[in-house]
């Protein structure tokens, strides 16, 4: 029993995660000044939908910031209220603590009322709601609406149209433009509490295909109604097509369904929470005989037209003998509510309805699968890839033909392989955009705290990258951007003063490049002070007082461990854990970060990563007797050498003149350890490597002996970081091969080609 | 040879004994995972002399210390060292090289002695108790202190 419930309930927890990020997508469209009445509506829907969900599980917390929330997008949409830059700010804030709330609902944590309370209540001053009557009123709007549905039931039927369906209809056309309308005498007349009289109500449903589509079984809920009292239930067919017609997708049946219970409305409602909006649905209180009376009887409160949902006009068609008393009924509760000031919440049912109507909830062609299956298929797949590489390999040793059946065979085997491996990641492989709005939040809140005006801009958020590289990125990101608003913009008034926007932008960009993913952080703030660095780190004894700095040493001063500029210790960053721990994490994704920095102009982090963590394309080449895999995207192209080609440059440097360019000599040998610089290069075999900087480097190696795709293997966790390795992988012969990290050792490459007496040479 | 009938003690401990440049030593047996032949190792850069390489186990990355060269002993010619432990410590999972592995000892943990406190020696610090198995002296090894250190390679 309560597994199923558990399972529901993280379901549930999973579409809030969707829902707020379609939440914060539409509050930044509006943000970004689209007033579209569409945006509004996803805003709302998302809202709304969580507040549904969380009404269902009993989360009174979320179900009542919800609403609150909710009554004051209403107003919005309603077109009674347009936003400013301000109002946007506080519906941001609204997201983020639904989003605590959710969160803390999903774990069973508490979220602080001193946190809400504030928000609710500039929510509520901002839109001009009264908070008294939205905490009054628990928004139950069945039980309203049934006090009006006796007035269907009074049993001297000439008396309804005088009683109750008129005047609510005026109260229906009145209290829209005007909330404070007086309540209409009638209703008041009306016994709130006359329930007794009520035998039961009539039932029509309707599922749309999206109920099916969710995985909803009508027989459920019909066992589910039963439940609450007896039941007759007759199914309508009429719309059944041939069988040769028949898509096994649709729904054709309607059903019609009598209950006599004593329970009140609501419990018939509740019945149909979960498929709230999926259906068309009405619940009509019963009348003494049967409803088709009273549907006649309605029919002159028809004239509700605004109210009346296109959706129930679907079902004029099918069921015309009941198409007024559909029209009734939608009218009926937002007049009740209206009168009652429960606007909010009229709308609110409208807008399921009219969902349903605008967007046909078309069913997602999306499957939910657990990350560790997922995890096991890569793996199997990087088995694979290894052992096609062996399967290779016995066939190469073999000496068979080249073009023997076996060989062709093994030819399009790797091109499977290849195409499993390739899907498989593209499983993992997900938009940053999660990564992104997170980041949104991050850039509110430290903005807030130190009191600048900072806009966030992203861009790319739809570039793909692999779901352990977002997860592990967040930390990193999270404290970068952080610096970005902490350090890296100025207060307001310097900005000013420096004829800047009052405004601060950080950037945040994600693009493919060269087969990694790059992700900047860019400020438009004062720049390094490249001085205050030095200072700072001569002070703090990380460089010696006399140390010759280039602009960019100084800037990577900013990642030693113990480094921090903020002048004083600010609650946000400054603690001096920062950007070292940044660099951690990023080179344990097997990434690299770069700060480039312009004085008075801003700074850019620049985080590269591999695309994906498990396999790469290679060349496999030899040097010193061992074997060694390059990363296919970092080789720019191969060559020999000849003795035109070779330059020294220093007593113990070469350089390669490539087409007329000069491009250091590194031999992979010497600078692995394996082996002394070589007598001559001349005939040798270079690499030329290029880095994402644009940096070029010739790599001397001694033959390459294949180009093929590897698995990383990585050894952090084994053995630890190896300078110049990026990770290991397995091949053909069962041989552990080490993947090179060019720009990592191209980095701190001392470039000896020649054999002299070592010198002390500056790493840069 | 003993190990039979010392089983049934309860509080005695079994360990495998092996020898490394000419001497012995043993490791709790718990801590052993498989004992292999040697592989050629893929040796790492700038790594230190006692870490061999890496070898493949099945799939997974495995860093060899070369045992005798950790410990400062004597190495002898690379065909005696023919045999491989694979440890686990809990997260991480080693080779040690050793020449032969001889028994698997079960020792009273009464008969267990602390090494006499000799700072010339460097084995000394890997070595977290003695205990003597027919006349000969057999040290257990310190298995923490003889992995390599992890952590951030210098850059």
């Amino acid at each position: 029993m309560s597994d199923p419930m558990a399972e529901i309930r993280a379901s549930f927890f999973i579409e809030c995660e969707e829902l707020l990020e379609s939440l914060q997508d539409g509050l930044q469209l509006m943000d970004d000044g689209d007033t579209d009445s569409e945006t509004i509506n996803i805003v709302f829907r998302a809202v709304h939908s969580i507040k549904g969900g969380a009404g269902a599980f009993g989360l009174d917390d979320l179900v009542h910031f919800a609403h609150r929330f909710e009554t004051a997008m209403d107003e919005v949409r309603a077109g009674r209220f347009s936003p400013d830059a301000e109002a946007i700010r506080l519906f941001f804030a609204c997201a983020d603590i639904l989003a605590d709330l959710v969160r803390a609902a999903r774990d069973g944590d508490q979220v602080d009322d001193g946190i809400t309370g504030p928000v609710l209540e500039n929510l509520d001053k901002l839109v001009g709601l009264e908070e008294e009557e939205e905490e009054d009123l628990d928004f139950t709007p069945a039980t309203l609406s049934l006090d009006f549905g006796d007035g269907g039931t009074l049993p001297d039927l000439p008396e309804l149209p005088d009683v109750s369906a008129l005047p609510s209809t005026d109260a229906a056309d009145d209290a829209l433009p005007a909330l404070d309308m007086p309540v209409p005498a009638p209703d008041t007349d009306i016994p709130p509490m006359a329930e007794p009289e009520c035998k039961g109500f009539s039932v029509k449903f309707k599922p749309e295909d999206a109920l099916y589509a969710s995985g909803n079984e009508p027989l459920y809920l019909f066992r589910a109604l039963r439940d609450l009292g007896d039941i007759s239930v007759i199914c309508h067919c009429e719309d059944l097509p041939q069988l040769d017609s028949l898509n096994p997708d649709t729904g054709h049946l309607s059903w019609d369904m009598t209950i006599h219970t004593e329970e009140p409305e609501q419990a018939v409602r509740e019945v149909f929470e979960f498929v709230d909006g999926l259906c068309l649905l009405e619940i009509n209180a019963l009348t003494g005989d049967q409803d088709g009376t009273s549907s006649s009887e309605h029919t002159p409160i028809s004239p509700a037209p605004e109210i009346s949902p296109p959706p129930q006009v679907e079902t004029a068609p099918s069921l015309p003998e009941n198409a007024a008393s559909t029209r009734v009924d939608a009218a009926k509760p937002s007049a009740t509510k209206d009168t009652t000031k429960k606007l909010g919440e009229a709308k609110d049912e409208q807008s399921t309805q009219a969902k349903a109507a605008a967007t046909p909830t078309q069913p997602r062609a999306t499957v939910r699968v657990d990350l560790e299956r997922i995890d096991r298929l890569v793996n199997l797949v990087g088995e694979l890839v290894i052992n096609q590489a062996m399967l290779s390999q016995s066939v190469a040793e073999a000496g068979l033909p080249p073009n023997s059946p076996v060989s062709t065979g093994l030819e399009e085997f790797l091109q499977l392989t290849r195409d499993i491996q390739e899907s498989v990641m593209m499983i993992r492989a997900q938009p940053i955009k999660s990564l992104f709005q997170r980041m949104g939040r991050i850039v509110r809140e430290a903005s807030a705290s130190v009191g600048k005006e900072v806009r966030l801009r992203t861009d790319g958020e739809n570039t793909e990258v692999d779901k352990t590289v977002i997860e592990r990125l967040a930390d990193p990101l999270t404290h970068m951007i952080r610096n970005a608003v902490d350090h890296g913009l100025e207060s307001t008034e310097k900005r000013l003063e420096a004829g800047k926007s009052r405004e601060g932008h950080v950037t945040l960009t994600a693009q493919h490049r060269s087969g990694r993913i790059v992700i900047e952080v860019t400020d438009d703030g004062g720049g390094i002070n490249r001085e205050r660095v030095k200072e700072k780190a001569i002070q703090k004894g990380l460089i010696p007082a006399d140390a010759q700095l280039s602009d960019s040493d100084i800037d990577n001063l900013l990642f030693l461990p113990g480094f921090s500029t903020a002048a004083e210790v600010s609650n946000l960053s400054g603690r001096g854990v920062g950007m070292d721990v940044v660099k951690s994490s990023i080179q344990a994704l097997g990434g690299r970060i770069n700060i480039t920095s312009q004085e008075g102009k801003g700074t850019t982090f620049s985080i590269s990563l591999p695309l994906t963590l498990a396999v790469l394309d290679g060349m496999v080449v030899r040097v010193a007797g061992e074997t060694l895999v390059v990363p296919l995207n970092a080789i720019l192209e191969t060559l020999t050498l000849t003795d035109e080609d070779l330059t020294a440059l220093g007593p113990e440097t070469h350089v390669v003149q490539i087409r007329g360019g000069f491009v250091p000599l590194l031999d992979l040998g010497a600078e692995l350890g394996y082996r002394t610089p070589q007598d001559s290069y001349v005939g040798g075999t270079v690499l030329l490597i290029g880095q994402e900087d644009g940096n070029r480097a010739a790599l001397a190696v001694d033959s390459i002996e294949d180009q093929r795709q590897v698995v990383i293997k990585g050894l952090e966790g084994s053995y630890g970081r190896v300078p110049g390795i990026a990770a290991a992988t397995i091949l053909g012969d069962g041989q552990i091969a080490l993947i090179l990290d060019p720009t990592d050792l191209v980095g701190q490459a001392t470039g000896r080609t020649r054999v002299r007496q070592p010198q002390q040479l500056l790493v840069g | 040879m003993t190990d039979i009938e010392k089983q049934n003690d309860s509080t005695s401990i079994e360990l495998l004994s092996f020898r490394v440049g000419g001497q012995d030593y043993s490791v709790d047996i718990m801590s052993v995972r498989e004992i292999r032949g040697s592989a050629r190792a893929t040796s790492l850069p700038h790594a230190p002399s006692f870490v061999k390489g890496v070898i493949n186990l099945r799939g997974t990355v495995l860093p060899i210390i070369d045992l005798s060269a950790r410990l400062g002993l004597q190495t002898g010619e690379d065909t005696e060292r023919n045999v491989i432990i694979v440890v686990d410590l809990g997260e991480r999972t080693a080779g040690l090289m050793v020449d032969a592995v001889s028994d698997i000892l079960a020792i009273p943990s009464e008969e267990m002695q602390p090494p006499p406190d000799l700072t010339a020696d460097e084995a000394r610090t890997f070595v977290s108790a003695l205990t003597i198995v027919d006349g000969r002296m057999i040290r257990i090894l310190d298995l923490e202190a003889v992995m390599p250190p992890q952590g951030e390679e210098v850059a």
